[in-house]
């Protein structure tokens, strides 16, 4: 199922399961990435699936690119690791205090705001991966006439809690950090849980999203 | 604890950028979690082999301004890192301190760490541990996604810094070293080379490149040449590695640093090779940097003398 493995840098592979992003290509790459983790492998320092990409960090010291690509590439996958779907609903608030990008969606979309957030909350997002910052989940897809690209100069910093759109996706800032997602909207819904490090992530890879809009007085009423 | 049992240092002022950190957390990335830990994991290393403690204890890391500290307690040894400027304030009077050298604190003395010269991070530590709690099986405060002790955030004015563990042991050890500087910055090319053109390419290795003050432990961004996209300036977010050089859909450059997010929807030109990431967070924003190109097998090679170099510094603490 891995199309093509190359190197990122000197210490990680760089596994391609295709050009597409689509939920069966994130499911074999969710599947490897579980059966790899199983493993346990000595010197496999970090495993980041997305979309279609594995990147397997290794220690230098254990592993060469070499080496580790044969091991990677003989591997079988045998069993389904079902994935445990649930379906979560997430509140978000559409102030203009929040929806910090709704102009330039606006402007690039030829849509009113209106449309726009009614076309954003009429669908459930299938969310295909967690990262960029801690929690941060990947959510698709996005209907054809809702896709834009990123911001030319991504923020310096998006609030916690933003819901952004770029392309077919649309996730949610857990944390106040850089960024170049059009944002819709924040949520005072707490994603990521620093305190549960069994599982930290209220949205993982597989499960569904529901948004749902909330008026300012509801978002202050959550917030309290 | 009865207070006078205790050992501790209260912080007088906290410095620009001060936090506890080790070697870091593994096996997270895909819940978005980054490795974080030392930036400069020689200097890390050193330190903990001078004051012969476990290889990966708690350090306490600053960038320009470093902190001023006050030490209560039985009688300890300190030593610092790093190319740093610090005194150590006594009731005998003020004394300049060098870094890799131990330097005993008695009940009562201060360190201030005034900055670090021509670089950006430093170390401290003492011969004992900071008393630290674990996530995920570091102590590193990662303050962009507030995980880690003191609640994920950097060190403030008052915050009182435990002690345990003291080596009684411990005799006074030293070493002669002026750090390691590095003319080019070399990397491997990225995933998406071929997204820029080709004059582009050329650019990108043959001029230079200027750090800006948007940098930090995440991240570095550089202005230099715009490097033109031919392809698409905007790639299905995947994976990225400490190192990997992104281009932003202005053209510039993004160097991803050791707090730096786990997925990422930039191009990549190309990646730091591991054996120059301890010297390159060390550049400070101003400095002009240039890459130069080096395969796969050489930077694998590059590596394993860097670490040697780093080992045979160790064989000469004495």
């Amino acid at each position: 199922m891995i199309k093509n493995i190359l190197n990122l840098g000197d210490a990680a592979l760089y596994c391609d399961f295709g050009s597409d992003v689509n939920q069966e290509i994130n499911s074999n790459v969710i599947k490897y990435f579980y059966h790899i983790k199983k493993l346990n492998l000595k010197g496999i320092t970090n495993l980041t699936p997305s979309y279609n990409k594995l990147i397997i960090s290794y220690d230098l010291n254990i592993h060469s690119f070499l080496s580790l690509k044969k091991k990677i590439e003989n591997i079988e996958i045998k069993e389904n690791n079902k994935l445990e779907k649930n379906l979560i609903e997430i509140p978000v608030c559409c102030d203009k205090n929040f929806a910090l990008d709704i102009k330039r969606v606006e402007n690039k979309l030829k849509l009113k705001s209106e449309i726009i957030l009614e076309k954003f909350f009429s669908k459930n997002y299938f969310c295909y991966m967690t990262g960029f910052v801690a929690g941060m989940p990947f959510l698709g897809d996005l209907n054809q006439e809702m896709r834009l690209k990123r911001l030319e100069t991504p923020r310096v910093k998006v609030p916690k809690g933003s819901v952004g759109i770029t392309e077919q996706f649309c996730n949610i800032y857990t944390f106040e950090t850089p960024g170049g997602w059009n944002i819709l909207g924040n949520t005072p819904q707490n994603i990521f849980d620093t305190s549960n490090q069994s599982n930290p992530n209220l949205v993982n890879p597989g499960d569904t999203i529901k948004f749902y809009r909330i008026t300012l007085d509801q978002y202050n009423e959550i917030k309290r | 604890m009865k207070s006078k049992d205790r050992n501790y240092f209260k912080i007088l002022r906290a410095g620009i950028n001060t936090t506890y950190q080790d070697l870091g957390r593994n096996n997270l990335y895909h819940i978005g979690i980054p490795f974080s830990g030392a930036m400069d994991k020689r200097n890390f290393q050193l330190l903990n082999s001078l004051l012969q403690n476990d290889y990966n204890s708690p350090v306490i890391e600053f960038a320009y301004q470093g902190p001023h500290l006050k030490y209560f307690g039985k009688d300890i040894f300190f030593c610092i890192s790093g190319n740093v400027s610090f005194k150590i304030i006594t009731k005998e009077g003020v004394t300049d301190g060098n870094s890799y050298q131990c330097y005993l604190l008695k009940n009562g003395d201060e360190v201030d760490i005034q900055s670090t010269n021509k670089s950006v991070y430093g170390y401290l530590s003492i011969n004992g541990t900071f008393s630290v709690d674990y996530y995920w099986g570091s102590c590193s405060i990662n303050t962009q996604a507030q995980i880690g002790p003191n609640n994920g955030n950097k060190f403030s004015k008052d915050l009182e810094i435990e002690i345990i563990d003291i080596n009684n042991s411990f005799n006074k050890r030293k070493l002669d070293y002026l750090g390691s500087t590095i003319e080019n910055i070399r990397v491997i090319k990225g995933t998406n080379y071929d997204y820029f053109s080709e004059s582009s390419q050329n650019k990108f290795f043959k001029e230079s490149f200027k750090i800006t003050k948007l940098s930090d432990r995440m991240g570095m961004r550089l202005k230099g040449p715009k490097i033109e996209n031919i392809v698409d300036p905007n790639i299905k977010s995947e994976g990225l590695v400490k190192g990997v050089i992104q281009i932003t859909s202005a053209g510039d450059p993004i160097i991803m640093l050791s707090d730096h997010g786990t997925i990422g929807g930039y191009p990549k030109i190309a990646t730091v090779i591991s054996a120059d990431f301890d010297r390159l967070v060390q550049l400070t924003p101003g400095s002009n940097i240039k890459f130069k190109n080096v395969s796969l097998e050489d930077a694998e090679t590059l590596y394993k003398l860097y670490q040697m170099e780093t080992d045979n510094l160790i064989s000469q603490i004495k």
